[in-house]
């Protein structure tokens, strides 16, 4: 059974490595949550009052209520960029050498997860300390508290687009993603407004926002954040991660692209 | 024994056969060339010797575990050096040796030992603390050779393991193979080319996914040379 810890350590290893190396990457998963946080956030706090809704137990400013939602977007980013990199590895062959290793299939996919996860957490820290130097702090156990919800968030991210990559075939279609995937989710979610104001405009749209699984996310984080569990979001999350799992275990076969190319 | 065995071998992609009725066996120490022209099946063939796919038909025994029912101990004894390259260019030969080594489960006791000797054999023992990014191509076949051999697999399967390299480094890659097979591994080869074939060795022709020949190349060839004999059985599709 070591061997399956050592197998662990050195792919999760490797995603670490190549982070190190894109540091433009790691620059633009800070830079545009920040954008949102300190240019999008400061011009919309005028425009959009906040009741007090839980968890928070006072007044919040905007930039305060969005910071869960951009934490999560770093977490979306990161799972989508990671599912591409799932689409490159296979079209460079290094998921050929990956899955020559004699150990099952499932736990090597997991462990490129759960590495690509990890990864996306440190990021999501990185954006939570530029933020406190702004001032927009949380309750100091909230950082801590926070860790389970961003891994498993990241993981059902990560879980998604490893979906994902199974249905891409090829590196071009990923711009689509972007358009099909990554907009909807983030928008039609309670990342950038609470659910009852978007009821307000439309109980419909209300309705798909509260399906939206990256709503979950957004909320378990938010909670988290305040030193609450929302159980209703721990379930869904677990749920979809299990969910997307499955489905990435089952559909993810390498030789799809060999099947395209030669059907 | 047989190290390498296959068995009624058949694989389609949908209503496209890829491989139908393949068999063969090779033993211990010998150098096996698998020639066909582009399309015959050869890829095919590679991806179901490595898992990449899963034949509904036929069996893949390498060195007495058949692939399907004990793929795990199969595959320990699998040495590949695939056709495209699968290293990261980012980090050191030291590194991909590693997390290579970590992928076959190999103890970290002494790997860096084995990392060393592995690549002194192929020359490369002055380089293990260089980028990859800056090897040339021949450097990198043969690392990515070195790093196949790591874990003492009985079987070595190379996928046209020469191509884009110039003229020297093809010789010395098809050289040590040799000398590997002649010290006992079991060594299948896939190539289109067919001066990268010796008399001696053994070869198999592959053809619209049928196997055409499985013998000694000199027996095969009879008087002709093996180019002019390959171009007369494949209609010069190579």
């Amino acid at each position: 059974m070591t061997g399956y810890w050592g197998v662990a350590r050195a792919i999760m290893g490797r995603e670490f490595l190549r982070f190190v190396h894109q540091r433009e990457r790691f620059l633009a998963a800070l830079v545009r949550p920040l954008i949102w946080l300190l240019v999008f956030a400061a011009g919309f706090r005028a425009a959009l009052g906040m009741s007090i809704i839980p968890p928070y137990d006072t007044y919040i400013t905007y930039e305060t209520y969005i910071v869960p939602g951009l934490c999560s977007m770093v977490l979306l980013f990161n799972g989508m960029q990671s599912s591409l990199s799932l689409v490159y590895d296979r079209e460079m062959g290094s998921m050929r050498l990956l899955l020559t290793s004699p150990y099952p299939r499932w736990w090597l996919l997991f462990c490129r997860l759960l590495g690509a996860t990890l990864i996306s957490v440190l990021q999501v820290y990185a954006f939570l300390a530029i933020a406190a130097l702004f001032d927009i702090t949380m309750p100091l156990w909230g950082y801590i508290a926070v860790l389970p919800g961003l891994v498993l968030g990241g993981l059902m991210l990560g879980a998604l687009g490893l979906v994902l990559s199974s249905f891409i075939t090829q590196l071009e279609n990923f711009a689509g993603v972007m358009n099909f995937v990554i907009f909807p989710m983030f928008f039609l979610s309670s990342a950038l407004y609470p659910l009852w104001k978007m009821a307000e405009s439309s109980a419909l749209l209300r309705d798909i926002c509260a399906f939206n699984p990256f709503t979950h996310v957004v909320e378990l984080i938010r909670f988290l954040l305040y030193l609450q569990i929302n159980w209703s979001a721990l379930a869904w999350v677990l749920g979809t991660t299990a969910l997307f799992a499955a489905v990435a275990i089952r559909a993810y076969d390498p030789s799809r692209a060999l099947m395209r190319r030669k059907g | 024994m047989a190290e390498l065995e296959v068995r009624d071998l058949g694989f389609r992609y949908g209503d496209k056969i890829a491989l139908e009725d393949v068999s063969f066996a090779r033993p211990a120490g010998s150098f096996c060339a698998l020639l066909g022209p582009n399309g015959a099946g050869k890829s095919t063939l590679v991806s179901l010797l490595t898992r990449l796919l899963v034949a509904p038909d036929g069996h893949i025994i390498l060195a007495g575990h058949d692939l399907e029912h004990a793929p795990r101990r199969a595959l320990a004894n699998l040495g590949v050096v695939f056709q495209q390259p699968t290293l990261d260019l980012n980090l050191t030969v030291r590194q991909n040796m590693r997390y290579f080594a970590a992928l076959h489960g190999l103890p970290r006791k002494g790997l860096d030992a084995a990392i060393d000797a592995a690549l002194d054999r192929l020359n490369m023992a002055e380089r293990a603390a260089e980028r990859v990014a800056t090897l040339n191509g021949g450097h990198r076949r043969r690392m990515e050779l070195a790093r196949a051999l790591l874990h003492e697999p009985r079987v070595l399967l190379l996928d046209e393991p020469t191509v884009g390299l110039d003229a020297a480094s093809r010789a010395a890659i098809v050289a040590h193979v040799h000398d590997l097979a002649d010290e006992g591994l079991c060594v299948l080869w896939t190539t289109h080319l067919t001066d990268e074939v010796r008399d001696t060795d053994h070869l198999l022709v592959l053809h619209q996914g049928r196997l055409l020949a499985d013998g000694v190349t000199r027996d095969i060839c009879g008087d002709q040379k093996l180019s002019d004999w390959f171009l007369s059985q494949t209609g010069g599709g190579a």
